[in-house]
């Protein structure tokens, strides 16, 4: 019992930045827009935060420079993309190499540097309790977040009359367009929007995962978040399950080691992207029947005049 | 201004400009080339470290270069050949992968001195060299069996190759000496550098029940998640003390500057030859951080241990050493293991149960 | 006040021609500026990046060696973006096309198998990396897949595929455990054009692609067909041609040169399998492809520009102690110009003031 308890904390650690940077991407992505530059922004992120967090010795404050970071990022990318209608996929990869020089000029000057970790939740006798006590009230504020931030979207999208334009706009440009939506607009918004999630989610790396920064951190966190946006085929509720499934695979493949299970640990590594193959194809088959992918996807859209 | 000035200004401008060149010429050039970033805190940073060594013990007698991030692949060769040919006279590569490719560029440039580290191949004009860190395995496998309660030890494993092996095996050597029943829980992450993913092999050890840390990866998260749990732990590469200044025992650290002093003297001196050096405590190659987070009679174990060691009176590997399946392994060094054994080891002492992974 | 793109009538031959100097340009007041920001001489640094490694015969024979895989993989790219599909797999395709060819030169090793090892590897490696494109080409015309997010979900399986290769069955076995397979034979290698440089064939065969490419995108229906499906779809039905046809070609040809190029950098410049045999190779080919418009000579001329900047990047740290980080940012501010520039060719950048209503009378 303990150890599933420790098991679960350690996934829900190992997944919380990857389900940060990805509600980011699955709103961008519903907007009808591909940013490749996630893993750019969340490494930036990481060296903001962190140089906010050492400065300022809050954690908070750590949290918003790496916010801000991924937002100044995503206007790059948006005023390439959307204001200058260059194609998505180059300057979204154009945009992780300019994060990663940019990430390691600005942490340059935290070698050997440490700060102390986000504090987690305690409530006396919550916190306390056996078993669900720590999983559920003694987390890091950033885990939290995630969930919120999952729930406000899920609203967002499916109960508001903005998040029903934002889909429109993902799914049909022209029409929304020529009824009259701020195209572009909504996209600026939403890349911006996804951003800041990347540059939080970086900056957990330093603020709450391991407390300094190095370079390169972010070790293709930024990909595996590209990843389950597809798997969670474009919908909040199944990013969480797709978030904590490779957090769970992750964690347990470094436990099964230490059980002496002999799996290779590459096929453990490789099922979550072949299951994302498959969930593709399924639900690709089922279009008519309602699929969830943004049909503009990735497409450049300059309006008519 | 008169004919006399000029001609004598022109005449200083010019012995100037000699003289420059003739110092520039007189420089000894001394190339790095580092497999990461110099900030890892890790395994580049403490050659780093070694080169800033050099440069405040020659002054500008040298003039030292580096290149970061070069990857083993297709690129490293490339590298190492664009130092050599921008008149680097002495060229460090400080990665194993680096070897075959140090090896091609040594041959097109017989006149460049070659050094790399941790291989095991060598030419007139390249050298290898690399630590016993072993030696340090050992003494923290002592302290360990002392210190852990449970009797488990949890290793942080990067990849199955004979240095980290001999590590291990090291390591439960010694333990065993203490503790005859101590277990060992090994978890190979497959990376040098991620911490995220040595953070959470930390916890994971932590959680399956070993209560004292070790790690052959390279960053200081392993340390920092021992610290907040409360447990112990030792650095790798470098002190990492500040990352767990209650929970660090001891940490190898990887020392290379006297090394690099040496062999920098050696080129400018003209008697640089190709050689194999493993250097260990006694060398001061490795180095042990403080022992810090034990009681008293822990550390002086310790350091008698250390001291031992470095007077040749006790061998780490020392016959009969048993292997997994209760055989005595071949001692072919007299009374210990021969260096060939030991730098190409290839299997678990008795006592660990695991097997290397691909074997 | 606004800006607003508008769709030129055509192409604009004059920006097509002018926006890389331009790019080039305000990259290097960008540049001058963060040079001056951290102490070096701009004018030192620019030439060091641009020049020098244009000036001896050794940096230019590693300019073609960084480009040739850069240069096969884009030009397979730029069939695919031709005809408006999306692969960005090729670094997997790339990475399995290494595997497959690997694996004749790991079972031939030692053995005295003749010349027709290294033909053979080749081979295996395009079939392999063409196969590999199909699945998401594949999930595509049968299922309706997305392709971009196939291919790019199957790089990391390719990745994991050779990495468990290498670590476990094909391991050299006297290589201490090192995760690499023993060092290739001579008749599984790939010969080099001069003794004692680095140039290989593979920079010839990326030339050969090159102008392959020029003929088929210029002279053949097949190519006018690449390009009609992609400019005009609808026309292209009425026409008469199959898109999901040309869909299976376009990935098809495109993982079979990522693939080659996989196995020549195997079996060239590096000479055995190991991981972290491809820095990026698939990705950057991308902007590559972009970088040279989707048109061969463009792609090859493009390819042999980034790594110019990879092999600058290099002598900048050598030569001027310049952080490899700087030349990260340069990279990026590079691409970002270039390609913002190229978008004037397609579009005139207007200025309009506020409070008019843009949406109405469109369409």
């Amino acid at each position: 019992m303990e150890l599933l308890e420790a098991i679960i904390l350690a996934v829900l650690a190992a997944s919380t930045p990857l389900l940060l940077a990805a509600s980011g991407e699955l709103l961008v992505e519903r907007a009808g827009v591909l940013n490749l530059g996630v893993e750019g922004m969340m490494i930036v992120g990481a060296a903001c935060g962190f140089a906010g967090a050492w400065a300022t010795g809050s954690t908070l404050i750590g949290a918003l420079c790496g916010i801000l970071a991924g937002v100044v990022l995503s206007l790059v990318f948006a005023l390439m993309t959307l204001g200058l209608a260059v194609n998505q996929v180059a300057t979204g990869l154009a945009l992780t190499i300019l994060g990663v020089g940019v990430s390691g000029l600005i942490g340059a000057g935290f070698v050997g540097e440490r700060i102390a970790t986000a504090p987690r939740l305690y409530i006396p006798g919550l916190t306390t309790l056996p078993f669900v006590g720590k999983i559920l009230f003694g987390e890091d504020a950033f885990v939290y977040v995630s969930l919120a931030l999952i729930i406000g979207m899920s609203w967002f999208l499916y109960r508001t009359r903005a998040g029903l334009v934002l889909r429109a706009i993902g799914d049909n440009h022209v029409s929304a367009h020529a009824l009259g939506y701020p195209v572009l607009k909504i996209r600026t918004l939403a890349v911006m929007f996804g951003g800041g999630c990347a540059g939080l989610a970086g900056a957990y790396l330093p603020l709450a995962y391991t407390p300094f920064f190095v370079p390169g951190m972010t070790a293709g966190r930024g990909w595996i978040a590209l990843a389950l946006v597809v798997f969670a085929s474009w919908l909040p509720g199944r990013l969480v399950i797709g978030a904590y499934l490779f957090g769970a695979v992750s964690i347990l493949q470094l436990h099964a080691q230490g059980w002496g299970v002999g799996v290779p640990s590459q096929l453990m590594s490789a099922l979550p992207y072949l299951a994302t193959v498959v969930v593709l194809v399924l639900i690709s088959r089922t279009r008519s029947g309602g699929s969830t992918a943004p049909a503009a996807l990735g497409t450049v859209f300059v309006p008519d005049r | 201004m008169n004919r006399k000035a000029l001609a004598a200004a022109a005449l200083l401008l010019a012995t100037g400009l000699g003289l420059g060149a003739a110092v520039a010429a007189d420089k000894l050039k001394v190339g790095f080339v580092y497999i990461g970033p110099v900030g890892d805190f890790g395994w580049t940073y403490q050659h780093e470290v070694g080169r800033q060594m050099i440069v405040k013990e020659f002054g500008d007698k040298i003039e030292t270069t580096y290149l970061e991030n070069v990857s083993e692949g297709p690129d490293s060769e490339r590298s190492i050949e664009q130092l050599a040919r921008a008149g680097n006279q002495l060229i460090f590569t400080t990665s194993f992968g680096y070897m075959d490719p140090t090896l091609k560029v040594a041959k097109r440039h017989p006149k460049v001195m070659f050094e790399h580290a941790t291989g095991f191949k060598r030419d007139k004009n390249m050298s290898s060299y690399s630590g016993r860190f072993f030696e340090g395995r050992y003494i923290q496998g002592l302290i360990a069996a002392k210190m852990s309660k449970k009797g488990v030890l949890g290793y942080i494993g990067s990849f199955p190759i004979p240095e980290v092996i001999s590590g291990i095996n090291a390591t439960m050597v010694a333990a065993q000496k203490i503790n005859p029943d101590i277990k060992i829980k090994i978890i190979w992450v497959n990376t040098w550098f991620d911490p995220g993913k040595e953070a959470d092999a930390a916890k994971a050890l932590l959680d399956q029940g070993a209560d004292v840390i070790m790690q052959h990866t390279d960053s200081p998260a392993a340390m920092q998640v021992a610290s907040e749990r409360g447990a112990l732990a030792f650095g790798q590469d470098s002190d990492m003390i500040k990352f767990g200044p209650k929970t660090q025992l001891t940490a190898v650290t990887n020392n290379w500057g006297p090394y690099y002093v040496e062999r920098v003297k050696a080129a400018l001196d003209g008697t640089w030859k190709s050689e194999d050096t493993w250097a260990g405590l006694k060398e001061k190659m490795v180095v042990m951080a403080p022992y810090t987070n034990m009681p008293d009679d822990v550390k002086k174990m310790a350091m008698d241990t250390e001291a031992a060691i470095i007077a040749g009176t006790l061998k780490p590997f020392k016959c009969p050493i048993m292997g997994q399946d209760g055989k005595e392994v071949e001692c072919k060094g007299g009374d210990a293991l021969d260096p060939g054994q030991v730098l190409g080891m290839n299997f678990y002492v008795k006592g660990i149960d695991d097997k290397i992974p691909g074997k | 006040m606004q800006l607003v793109l508008e769709k030129r009538a055509e192409r604009s031959t004059i920006i097509a021609l002018v926006s890389p100097v331009i790019a080039i340009g305000l990259t290097i007041v960008t540049m001058s500026i963060l040079f001056v920001i951290i102490g070096k001489n701009p004018i030192a640094a620019l030439n060091v990046y641009f020049i020098t490694p244009l000036t001896d015969a050794y940096s230019l024979q590693e300019l073609a060696v960084k480009a040739a895989p850069l240069v096969m993989i884009a030009i397979g790219l730029s069939l695919c973006y031709l005809a408006n599909v999306w692969n960005i797999g090729a670094e997997g395709q790339f990475l399995v096309g290494a595997v497959a060819g690997s694996w004749l030169a790991v079972k031939t090793n030692g053995t005295d198998a003749g010349v027709w090892v290294l033909p053979a590897m080749l081979l295996l490696g395009a079939i392999a990396g063409a196969l590999y494109a199909l699945i998401p080409a594949f999930c595509k015309v049968r299922f309706g897949a997305s392709e971009i997010l196939v291919s790019l979900m199957l790089v990391y399986v390719a990745d994991l595929l050779l990495d468990y290769l290498v670590r476990g069955p094909w391991r050299d076995p006297a290589g201490f455990n090192f995760p690499t397979t023993a060092e290739f034979d001579p008749v599984a290698t790939v010969p080099l054009l001069f003794e004692g440089g680095r140039l290989h064939l593979g920079a010839v065969i990326a030339l050969v692609i090159v102008v392959a490419a020029a003929v088929l995108l210029g002279r053949t229906i097949k190519g006018f067909e690449i390009r009609v499906v992609g400019a005009a779809p609808r026309a292209a039905r009425f026409g008469g041609f199959s898109s999901n046809q040309l869909v299976l070609l376009t990935f098809a040809i495109s993982g079979a040169l990522a693939g080659l190029a996989g196995i020549i950098e195997v079996a060239g410049p590096v000479g055995h399998l190991q991981p972290g045999i491809s820095p990026g190779y698939g990705f950057t080919a991308i902007i590559v492809a972009f970088l040279g418009r989707l048109n061969p000579v463009g792609i090859l001329i493009a390819g042999l520009f980034l790594a110019l900047t990879f092999i600058g990047g290099e002598q900048a740290q050598i030569a001027m102690k310049i952080p490899l980080d700087i030349t990260k940012v340069f990279q990026g501010i590079l691409l970002f110009y270039v390609l913002a520039c190229d978008s004037l060719i397609l579009y005139r950048i207007r200025l309009i003031m506020p409070q008019r209503k843009a949406a109405d009378g469109a369409a």
